[in-house]
């Protein structure tokens, strides 16, 4: 939980010292705010604290200087204790423009520091912001501890010596503004000294300045004497031994993938479409080529998933990523793997929709579409990433199921997952089970004809046969297949047992995954908060906090949506009431009513926003009156 | 089929029964594809035929060789990943008007622009067979049909132009009824490393019974047709008395007569199949307007394959980064440790 800083004033060098801290650096899309912020992300998990980011930005690329919808954010939420959303209310807020200032100040918990770039707050700007007068002098910021003063000048006077112009002099006040930051939580500048000198490699004097502008704001935290700002220091976490990195979403799936085709025995074809905020996984696995990963960027999301489907019946394990308008633009193709028994892991980051809806925002309401969205009875396995780290596993997972009953597996992530990072301890690959794949060479007895659906018994598998086998030559295709031969069939009872088997082989991999465990709490009792995705973060600290004090919650989050685990139903029946807080209008709510026939109760929000913890804990109190 | 002695035409079919109306050319066209294939020493277990939706897209059930019945437009995309996953494969796309030109274009764009190393055949009838009938983006102006019963009044596309157009490096045309020169097509465009086109004039005997019949049919045929040969001047005609001359001035081709207003031999152009723009002209002659229909190889200009490209990619990086070490990869960037 973010406490409030505690301030000592007994002496000017004396520290506060905070359990948690809630930061937010605001400004200009252009102003490089996600930089800084990862940056300070890097230096704060170095640091030992546990960390959690939501990175905030505008749909367009350079909206336009000074916006209120141009404002580009960036949270982190860290830590001495487990960290594990970004933070509800904000305990600093770096606001680099009015506009910066003007949407985020809401946000900052009473009695919260702000730091204020003064250079930026000229009419103009004021009055993009849709300020009449500033509120820096206008008594409307009294809640907060304001600091505020010309961090652009200073910027423009720390970098004088390198000679750049105004406008490139300007744009280094993003390293100022994070060398105070440094300084407010005690932390040492070398690595990010190296980074500077390793990005602006080529350009000497561009590092230099940028480093000067590192420099000058830390020294201004050391010698400025500003009441209010004041050194905090933050211990690092008790974390459990090993070797630590930070790691996004969309780097832990892409790494995933990879482990998930080594572990099969199979190389990846990932075919992929530009798409916001999928993107970034067709990026990172296009530098995978050494671990047998080719990537396509296909001509649309049809080709990218037909592709991969096409590089799946040759032989290799075919993934496609995309988010929910490229999802829907698969459906059909997605039909066609379904139909021909073929392996193909689908990744939705999930986005705020319907249509372009909000590109750049988080929400979880691709559920309905990910289990139901096909035309014809197309049954496929559904399963969801909790958190950033938590999207390695599920990657392999994803692969794993794909390959052993030779299906289509849609994994679930979303925009805020892809683009948070996490601190993650890095596994051994030597801990993970391998499932390698075997491809069906056995030639023909005389006078046998292939059948090329014929089944594994207890998983109901069909055969995979690669292209290039002797003897073993066969056709599939989107039609209907004579459930003996594999031939064409058109008829009554053929369909209604095709249709059976391969509704029968998605239920079956209930038996092939684990038991639903509850997450926190007993395994009955008044309230269980029902989750999925990316929502686990702030249920479970909701749920801790109501455990804390005596109410009787129990949390479940549900990693396999499809099928469900075994148990779930009778975990359900031993609690008085079920919520269950989604991204969306309650979609997996609906999927536990129609499955159990449980009241579970919907707690939806769809702002584009995480939940906040205290969103959960007043739904909680309100159950538990 | 476990030797490697010569296969026959048989060897390449399935025992499925063939589905087409009575009289389709695509019997034609089967048949000739399963004698071409014994005399290019193919394997069966190293051949694919991977079709989109339609009529011709039947084809692969009977081609006793591996085969993939894909969704409308889509077998290009899903040729591109069987090659990519298997370069060692030959693959031939069956495709028609509506599939390929319709609903499929723009894949069909950019397979010939990657120059993915496959044969496509466009079976085209100028109409929707299994839809029924509706006039398709290659039928001619006026077409009537159930969904433009007054006659259908947009442009249509010309598959050998567009594929010019995408960047195509083989384009070639021939008919479903040329028994002989079929398989030279086809020859010709399996030995042809990249994206080989070829359209195939297909007769519906259904819902466009004898569209073609103004230049393919016996009495007509040669004097309607010009067939292109290499290094060969353009000269066609029953007599031999018909050429294609360039029209320098405006930059065209034209029909001339050998022995008329002084035209010899020399007049006649040379046809060069590496000219892209003399194929272009070829692929603009409209039979419609006194020109003849240009069937062969219209052009052939090989150049480096897409799958050709990314093997190489992929494998000059993997030997740039040595042996995959995964291990290694996730710890890659900073780390720390928690004791």
């Amino acid at each position: 939980m973010a406490t409030a800083l505690k301030a000592s004033h007994n002496t000017q060098a004396a520290k506060r010292s905070s359990e948690s801290v809630v930061m937010r650096f605001a400004g200009d899309s252009g102003d490089g705010m996600q930089l800084t912020g990862g940056q300070f992300t890097l230096s704060t998990a170095l640091t030992g604290n546990d960390l959690a980011t939501f990175p905030d930005f505008p749909a367009e690329i350079r909206a336009p200087t000074g916006t209120l919808f141009g404002v580009s954010s960036f949270q982190i939420n860290f830590g001495a204790t487990d960290i594990e959303t970004a933070g509800d209310d904000i305990d600093v807020l770096v606001a680099m423009n009015p506009a910066g200032l003007k949407t985020n100040v809401g946000a900052v918990k009473r009695g919260g520091t702000l730091i204020i770039d003064t250079g930026e707050f000229n009419a103009r700007n004021l009055q993009k912001a849709n300020y009449v007068q500033s509120p820096i002098d206008d008594g409307s910021l009294g809640d907060y501890q304001v600091l505020a003063f010309n961090i652009s000048q200073m910027t423009v006077d720390a970098v004088k010596q390198f000679g750049l112009g105004n406008k490139d002099a300007l744009r280094c006040k993003n390293m100022w503004t994070l060398g105070l930051a440094l300084w407010m939580f005690d932390r040492d500048r070398a690595p990010l000294v190296d980074w500077l000198n390793t990005k602006f490699a080529k350009n000497q004097v561009l590092a230099d300045a940028n480093i000067a502008a590192l420099n000058a704001g830390h020294a201004f935290g050391e010698t400025a004497e500003i009441g209010g700002l004041a050194q905090t220091t933050v211990d690092a976490v008790a974390s459990a031994p090993g070797l630590y990195r930070t790691v996004t979403g969309a780097e832990a799936l892409s790494l995933g993938l990879v482990a998930g085709a080594e572990l099969s025995g199979l190389k990846m074809f990932f075919g992929g479409y530009p798409i916001t905020p999928a993107s970034a996984i067709l990026h990172q696995l296009s530098r995978y080529k050494e671990f047998g990963v080719t990537t396509f960027q296909a001509e649309d999301e049809i080709a990218a998933i037909c592709s991969a489907i096409g590089a799946s019946y040759a032989g290799q394990l075919g993934v496609t990523s995309s988010s929910g308008p490229g999802i829907a633009l698969k459906g059909e193709a997605m039909g066609l793997a379904i139909m021909t028994e073929l392996p193909l892991v689908i990744i939705n980051s999930q986005r705020g929709g319907p249509s372009t809806g909000l590109p750049t925002k988080t929400e979880q309401s691709d559920l309905y579409q990910a289990v139901y969205g096909r035309n014809g009875d197309a049954p496929l396995c559904v399963i969801s990433a909790r958190s950033s780290a938590d999207c390695f596993d599920v990657a392999i997972e994803a692969c794993r199921i794909a390959t052993q009953f030779m299906t289509p597996v849609m994994l679930l992530t979303d925009g805020y997952i892809a683009n948070a990072a996490e601190p993650w301890r890095v596994p051994s690959m030597e801990n993970y089970k391998s499932f390698p794949v075997v491809f069906h060479d056995k030639a023909l007895a005389e006078g046998e004809k292939l059948n090329p659906y014929a089944r594994d018994p207890e998983t109901l598998k069909r055969i995979w046969i690669k292209p290039g086998t002797e003897g073993l030559m066969h056709r599939i295709g989107g039609i209907e297949k004579d459930f003996n031969s594999g031939n064409i069939n058109y008829e009554a009872a053929n369909h209604q047992k095709m249709t059976d088997t391969r509704a029968n082989k998605i239920l079956g991999i209930a038996d092939h995954i684990p038991l639903q465990t509850v997450d926190q709490g007993d395994d009955t009792g008044e309230l269980v908060i029902v989750g999925w995705g990316s929502t686990y973060g702030p249920i479970r600290q909701a749920v801790r906090r109501a455990r804390a004090v005596g109410k009787s919650v129990s949390h479940i989050h549900v990693r396999h949506i499809w099928p469900l685990p075994k148990n779930l139903g009778d975990l359900l029946n031993g609690f008085k009431h079920i919520l269950v807080p989604e991204m969306n209008t309650g979609q997996f709510k609906t999927l536990l009513r129609d499955q159990y026939l449980v009241d579970a109760k919907p707690l939806n929000k769809v702002t584009g926003q995480p939940f906040k913890i205290a969103e959960i804990e007043a739904a909680i109190e309100k159950l538990l009156i | 089929m476990n030797d490697l002695t010569p296969l026959k035409a048989d060897d390449f079919a399935t025992d499925q029964e063939v589905r087409w109306c009575p009289g389709c050319g695509d019997y034609a066209i089967l048949k000739c594809m399963q004698r071409t294939l014994p005399t290019l020493g193919v394997r069966p277990e190293n051949t694919v035929f991977i079709s989109g939706i339609g009529c011709s897209s039947r084809f692969p059930y009977y081609m006793a060789t591996y085969g993939f019945h894909t969704i409308h437009g889509r077998a290009p995309a899903v040729a591109t990943g069987v090659k990519l996953a298997n370069p060692e494969l030959d693959v031939w796309l069956i495709t028609g008007d509506g599939d390929a030109l319709s609903i499929g274009g723009n894949h069909t764009m950019h397979l010939l622009r990657r120059n993915l190393n496959i044969q496509i055949l466009l079976f085209n009838n100028e109409i929707y067979g299994l839809t029924k009938g509706q006039y398709s983006p290659t039928s001619r102006v006026g077409t009537k049909s159930p969904s433009t019963p007054f006659g259908s009044v947009d442009r249509a596309a010309s598959p050998v132009l567009f594929a010019l157009g995408s960047g195509a490096r083989f384009v070639a045309r021939t008919v479903d009824t040329a028994q002989k020169h079929m398989p030279e097509m086809f020859t010709r465009a399996y030995q042809h490393q990249g994206a080989s086109f070829v359209e195939i004039f297909q007769n519906c005997v259904v819902y466009n019974d004898d569209v073609f019949a103004d230049f393919t049919a016996k009495p007509v045929a040669a004097d309607s047709q010009v067939l292109l040969e290499h290094g060969k001047p353009m000269i066609y005609g029953k007599d031999k008395t018909k050429g294609l001359r360039l029209n320098r001035d405006h930059l065209h081709l034209e029909v001339v007569t050998l022995g008329e207003n002084g035209i010899t031999e020399a007049d006649i152009l040379v046809h060069d199949e590496t000219n892209k723009s003399v194929a272009h002209m070829l692929g603009e002659m409209q039979f419609a307007d006194g020109y003849p229909v240009a069937m062969g190889v219209l052009y052939c200009n090989p150049a480096p394959t897409f799958d050709s490209a990314v093997i190489a990619q992929n494998a000059d990086i993997a030997a740039k980064k040595g042996k995959p070490d995964l291990n290694k990869l996730l710890r890659h960037g900073q780390t720390w440790t928690v004791k």
